[in-house]
């Protein structure tokens, strides 16, 4: 699809070096933007429609005029993919359409209901705690990240998928392969590929132990597995999916927030002091603000759709960049301003649409109970490195920080 | 004035956002598919309730108002 016009075009993902981490775009990137929907070029040589408003974001994740189906020719790609096997696409419903996306989404729907989540809320103040008492028994200084943030959900997705956390630091280490654009595509197929079948052998061992366990796998296993409702290969992709997107989105926040909060004395008062409502309230700025998902969300247009004032053919490639939505001055004022106690309600960090993200209710629950019991055990937590020096993850799907040391 | 909230099952996909903002109106029955609680809430913040529609990604939740 390369041509003349598009080697023309800005490259995407922007690039410029970062005015600070919490910039999803900066202002030298912003100029290449002329319009709300407007063309960019694609690492892989093809381009995409960037569409970046509100409204516009809305319109088009909720539109059945466009597919979530990465394989389907001229989808806006930003690595070249893992050679296909039969296998890798099972289970994997992110990636589908229509009623094959709607009948494996809604085997899960109640697992992520927000009176489960509340269940479990116990469990998860226990595994904040746990790590805690683990970074402070260590002593100053430590990296937040490997030590606090990443362990955290880690933990928590690994009890309810029912999945040995001994194994974590295998997950851990494929997950981010998997969700690196810079990756070598066969890298990314190898990891794919153990950890399909590590979780195969997993389920299998739930299987036929006559007691698959109260925990999600062990209850997919014995409400569809056995009624052949769902076949094993499905249930290992819904399993990658949720195991992936458990380690690496939460994490992201965690890090990238504290890091923000730590430059804001007053707010990490008030976290420590605060009722839950005021907690709830600054995570859904912090979703609104850092919008992790940096790189957007891409679609394919199956039919002609206007979007923005723009037609945008069946065939064409479409991108909705979350982060810009997010920071949209048409629905918040001082868009661009981290103001911990707005209403940020209608943030689109979750996504929009039948694939908006499933695990939002535990995500929330998790951020909320981390950051406040954070800010309670360590009031005096103080970043121990220089803000502009700290490494991010600035080519993976899920942005953030590589390392946040800190004191207390 | 009174609203009438409704609530189309087939196309809910259990986000929860319902529930999240208006938990004395929505609830997720054993499935997580959306169960309208009160088809006519009576004081309940009419903002909340418009907060609710816009908030369902699946565009699932009307409410009109007589
Ligand atoms: S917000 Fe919409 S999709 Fe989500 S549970 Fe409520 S009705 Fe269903």
């Amino acid at each position: 699809m390369a041509d003349v016009l598009t080697d023309r075009l800005p490259l995407f993902p922007f690039r410029s070096p970062d005015e600070d981490p919490f910039t999803p775009v900066t202002t030298a990137d912003r100029r290449h933007l002329d319009g709300p929907v407007t063309r960019v070029r694609l690492p892989t040589g093809g381009w995409t429609w960037l569409v970046t408003r509100h409204a516009d974001v809305k319109q088009m994740l909720r539109s059945d005029a466009f597919s979530a189906d990465m394989t389907r020719p001229g989808f806006p790609l930003l690595r070249t993919p893992p050679p296909a096997t039969p296998q890798n696409r099972r289970g994997g419903f992110i990636r589908m359409d229509g009623e094959e996306h709607l009948r494996l989404r809604r085997m899960l729907t109640a697992e992520f209901m927000i009176k489960n989540v509340r269940r479990i809320e116990p469990l998860i103040a226990d595994v904040v705690d746990g790590a805690l008492d683990a970074l402070d028994g260590a002593g100053a200084p430590a990296d937040l990240v490997a030590t606090f943030a990443l362990p955290v959900p880690s933990l928590v997705i690994c009890h309810l998928l029912g999945v040995p956390y001994a194994d974590h630091a295998f997950f851990q280490q494929r997950s981010a392969v998997m969700l690196d654009q810079g990756a070598d595509p066969l890298a990314v197929r190898d990891a794919a590929t153990s950890l399909r079948a590590y979780l195969g052998g997993l389920i299998e061992t739930k299987r036929t132990s006559g007691r698959p366990g109260d925990d999600l796998l062990g209850r997919l296993v014995s409400d569809r597995i056995r009624t052949g409702e769902l076949e094993i290969g499905e249930l290992i992709g819904m399993a990658l999916l949720l195991l992936i997107a458990g380690h690496e989105t939460t994490a992201n926040m965690i890090g990238l927030s504290v890091l923000l909060l730590l430059q804001r004395p007053a707010v990490w008062q008030r976290l420590r002091e605060g009722t839950d409502a005021d907690a709830d309230t600054l995570v859904e700025e912090l979703l609104r603000y850092l919008t992790i998902i940096r790189t957007g969300l891409p679609r394919q247009a199956i039919r002609d759709v206007q979007i923005g004032g723009r037609l945008i053919r069946a065939g064409e490639p479409a991108t909705a960049l979350l982060s810009l939505a997010n920071r949209d001055a048409e629905v918040f004022d001082d868009a661009d301003e981290f103001d911990p106690y707005r209403q940020a309600h209608q943030h689109l960090a979750f996504g929009f649409g039948v694939h908006q993200c499933i695990g939002q209710p535990l995500a929330r629950a998790e951020l909320r109970i981390a950051l406040t019991r954070l800010a309670r055990r360590l009031p005096g937590l103080a970043l121990a490195a220089d803000p502009a020096a700290l490494p991010k993850r600035d080519m993976s799907i899920v942005y953030g920080l590589a390392e946040l040391p800190v004191t207390w | 004035m009174s609203a009438h909230v409704r609530a189309d099952r087939d196309v809910c996909i259990g986000a929860g956002n319902c529930v999240m903002t208006l938990g004395s109106v929505f609830d997720q029955d054993d499935d997580g598919v959306v169960v309208v609680l009160q088809p006519h809430p009576d004081g309940v913040d009419p903002e909340l309730l418009q907060r609710a529609v816009v908030m369902c990604p699946a565009g699932a939740i009307t409410v009109t108002t007589t």
